[in-house]
């Protein structure tokens, strides 16, 4: 019998207090924010030979506890947030937009970062993505177009282990084929594949960096089913293996050290304070400082670290920090149909179409159409659930009766950058550290709305096609965030106009970089993360050229 | 259908129970714990919340259990949940829980409310006996293969199944 791997309740990020957590003597650079942006820029450059520090607000959580955080993910007792232990306090924000924005579903806080958590598609922007405003006459082109990322995507495909096929004609062209064959399809695929066929919509392969075989001395995939919000194997990437990579290269990792303030002066930072759990705060210094906090606490921390020079906040001449916030919006439309379709086998998926993608313009926005292979109730789930009936053969009949024969599509629709929606800091409300909270406000804009619709149409064709009795939509009025958060330090040639250039340093400081999607200027409707991954790869070379 | 060693072995990895079923072994902890009675009763409550075409259920919860047992929190919450079974069974039928017929322990389950309430393991005594009993031991079921089964999934969400059943249509 095995101890080591206790409950449900029991998984818990490791107490010490004792742990050494004091800076790094001359550190060349020092990291914020431990996911995949900060885990890959720190390997990058300890393996170049550099003295890292990387200093992560959450814990370090224990790879053993996995299959307890499975139990919380099934288990009605624990909401999402529970699974990789988010505090209330730690994560206070404030959503003071038009829509609300679940900030403690869309990040997950620790060494791993929202990976933790996450999905694991990813797939390359498209190349009409990098000049928006020149190609559909909206939005923001960004000062670097597609081939000048190229060559750092296929690296982040074999750094986060991507599992692909070359059969999607839709797609940027590449130069190699992905470090893994793609996933094959499931069988609710073959039953999309025959409506799709009549309408002559194509479907493709979803890249995923998830293994199809071992990689990278992970498992290959074992069908757990529960990769969003935790993979017991270790076949889904996350950030865990560039931050401990990066540890076995020299970088000094201090876990539960959110960092409070940048301290600086007119040109560069000097340190970096952070607090640390038995209540010291101490200041890192470093000849270079790279900010990969995520999204919304990369604008935060700017926000915060505001002084006589920047009054308005760090790196914040252009009055852009924190503006242009962007989320991609889902739209989805799923039913029933008169057979078995096999959802809930795994926890991810194996076909999309990108066929409308490039239609987009100044009206139109890009979209993705995806096709679910968990639609409907997984029956341990709804087993567990107290509503209907209660145990015995009625709770067996109502699960046969409940699963079987659902089947669903998805999709994510971009938004434009807009000022109005934006990261600020709410100075009524403070967290653990008595720091003003962020506040999300977020707007979407018409654009986007009117594609949802233009989604759901697509959507319903199909599914009618396949004889679907149709029970559930999510348009315009009921759509979320894919939890994607995008645009805060957007990337430009004009300092009046951007936060960061196109080497991913600020233009205020010298010695500042932001590995993260809030260098987006626009923020296509492809998921984000492998373009973060090829940006910290950027974002690394660079630092390399002068630290 | 029977519950085999392999839903119990799938149960357990599932959990994060390893993989042996070696004999019982009480958890480290200074207060001893009544192994046997909270065995019994768990597999008197799973004869009634497990469906009646599921056999093989004593050796199946007696592995599952043994490995919740790793965990001192876990089984104090559970000594408490049966605690209250126990004295519920005392009040309306004289009896343990366990002694009773299925018919009446289905009742005490019902008395103490874990029928209707939503599990929580430090909520009041009728959830924390829904989350401790009812739903551990539904839990361990439908997170099998053999439960998955039973539901037309051999691949249920929480067990390892591989990568093949998802790919197959409903006659392979
Ligand atoms: C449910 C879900 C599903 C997703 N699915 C997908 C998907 O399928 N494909 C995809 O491409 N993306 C997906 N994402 C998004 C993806 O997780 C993020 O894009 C990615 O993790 C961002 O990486 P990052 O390193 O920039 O930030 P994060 O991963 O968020 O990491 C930032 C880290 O910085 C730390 N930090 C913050 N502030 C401080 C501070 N002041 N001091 C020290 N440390 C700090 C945080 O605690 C955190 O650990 C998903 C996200 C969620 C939540
Ligand atoms: S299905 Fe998901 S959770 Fe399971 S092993 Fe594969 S990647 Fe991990």
């Amino acid at each position: 019998m095995s101890w080591e791997r206790p409950p449900a309740g029991s998984a818990a990020p490791a107490a010490d207090t004792d742990a050494d957590r004091t800076p790094v003597p001359d550190a060349d650079v020092c990291v914020i924010g431990a996911g995949p942006a900060g885990g890959i820029v720190a390997d990058r450059l300890a393996a170049a030979g550099r003295e890292v520090v990387l200093l992560e607000a959450g814990p370090r959580f224990d790879p053993d506890d996995r299959l307890a955080r499975q139990e919380r993910a099934i288990r009605p007792a624990y909401d999402r947030p529970d699974v990789w232990d988010a505090d209330p306090e730690r994560d206070a924000y404030e959503s003071s937009g038009e829509r609300f924005y679940p900030l403690n579903h869309a990040r997950a806080r620790g060494i791993g970062g929202s990976t933790l958590h996450w999905q694991g598609m990813v797939m390359r922007l498209h190349e009409d993505d990098f000049a928006s405003e020149s190609v559909r006459g909206v939005g923001a082109d960004w000062p670097i177009d597609y081939d000048d990322l190229r060559p750092y995507y296929a690296a982040a495909e074999r750094e986060l282990g991507v599992a692909g096929a070359a059969d999607n004609p839709f797609a940027p062209p590449r130069e190699q084929p992905h470090p893994m064959p793609a996933f094959p399809p499931s069988y609710s695929d073959s039953l999309f594949a025959a409506a799709c066929d009549e309408l002559e919509i194509a479907m493709h392969s979803v890249p995923n960096a998830r293994n199809s075989e071992a990689y990278d001395d992970r498992s290959a995939c074992v069908g757990y089913g529960t990769c969003q919000p935790v993979c017991p194997s270790g076949a889904k990437y996350d950030a865990t293996v560039h931050v401990e990579r990066a540890e076995r290269r020299g970088t000094t990792v201090i876990d539960r050290a959110p960092v409070q303030r940048l301290v600086h002066g007119p040109d560069a930072i000097e340190a970096a304070v952070y607090a640390t759990p038995d209540g010291q705060r101490h200041r890192q210094s470093a000849d270079a400082f790279v900010i990969a906090c995520g999204g919304v606490e990369t604008p935060r921390l700017l926000l915060l670290s505001e002084s006589s020079h920047y009054p308005d906040g760090l790196a914040n001449s252009s009055g852009l920090v924190g503006r242009y916030f962007m989320d991609h919006l889902f739209a989805g439309t799923g039913g029933v149909l008169d057979e078995p379709t096999r959802q809930n086998h795994v926890g991810f998926l194996t076909s999309e179409s990108h066929q409308f993608y490039d239609e987009a313009d100044a009206e139109q926005a890009p979209f993705k159409l995806e096709f679910f292979n968990y639609d409907g109730p997984s029956p341990v789930g709804m087993a567990l659930s107290s509503d209907g009936a209660d145990w015995g053969d009625d709770l067996l009949a109502e699960l046969r009766s409940a699963y079987g024969t659902h089947i669903g599509m998805g999709g994510l629709v971009e938004q434009l950058p807009r000022e109005d929606s934006y990261v600020g800091l709410d100075h009524s409300t403070t967290d653990d550290h008595g720091n003003p909270v962020p506040d999300i406000h977020w707007t979407v804009g018409d654009r986007a709305l009117e594609t949802i619709e233009r989604v759901n149409e697509i959507q319903e064709e199909i599914l009618a096609e396949l004889g679907t009795e149709i029970t559930w939509q999510v348009g315009p009025e009921g759509t979320g965030p894919a939890y994607h958060h995008m645009g805060t330090t957007r990337m430009g040639s004009d300092p009046a106009e951007s936060v960061v250039g196109p080497d991913l340093r600020t233009h205020d400081l010298e010695n500042c970089w932001i590995a993260s999607s809030s260098v987006f200027p626009t923020g296509g409707a492809m998921n984000p993360t492998l373009t973060i991954a090829a940006l910290a790869l950027k974002a690394a070379d660079h630092v390399l050229e002068v630290a | 259908m029977e519950l085999t060693r392999r839903d119990a072995v799938a149960a357990l990895s599932a959990l994060g129970l390893g993989g042996t079923l070696a004999g019982c072994v009480a958890p480290p902890g200074s207060e001893p714990v009544d192994v046997e009675g909270l065995r019994e009763t768990l597999v008197a409550a799973a004869e009634v919340v497990y469906p009646s075409e599921v056999s093989g259920i004593e050796p199946f919860v007696a592995a599952f259990f043994e490995g919740r047992l790793a965990d001192r929190d876990h089984v104090a919450g559970l000594e408490a949940a049966v605690a209250e079974l126990d004295g519920n069974a005392g009040v309306w039928f004289d009896e343990e829980f366990a002694a009773l017929s299925v018919a009446d322990r289905e009742q005490v389950l019902r008395n103490v409310g874990a029928d209707e309430a939503d599990e929580d393991p430090s909520g009041t005594a009728s959830e924390r006996v829904r989350y401790y009993v009812v739903n551990d031991l539904l839990l361990a079921l439908y997170a099998s293969p053999t439960g998955g089964e039973l539901v037309g999934l051999e691949n249920p969400q929480g067990h390892a199944g591989g990568i093949g059943s998802y790919q197959r249509g409903p006659n392979a």
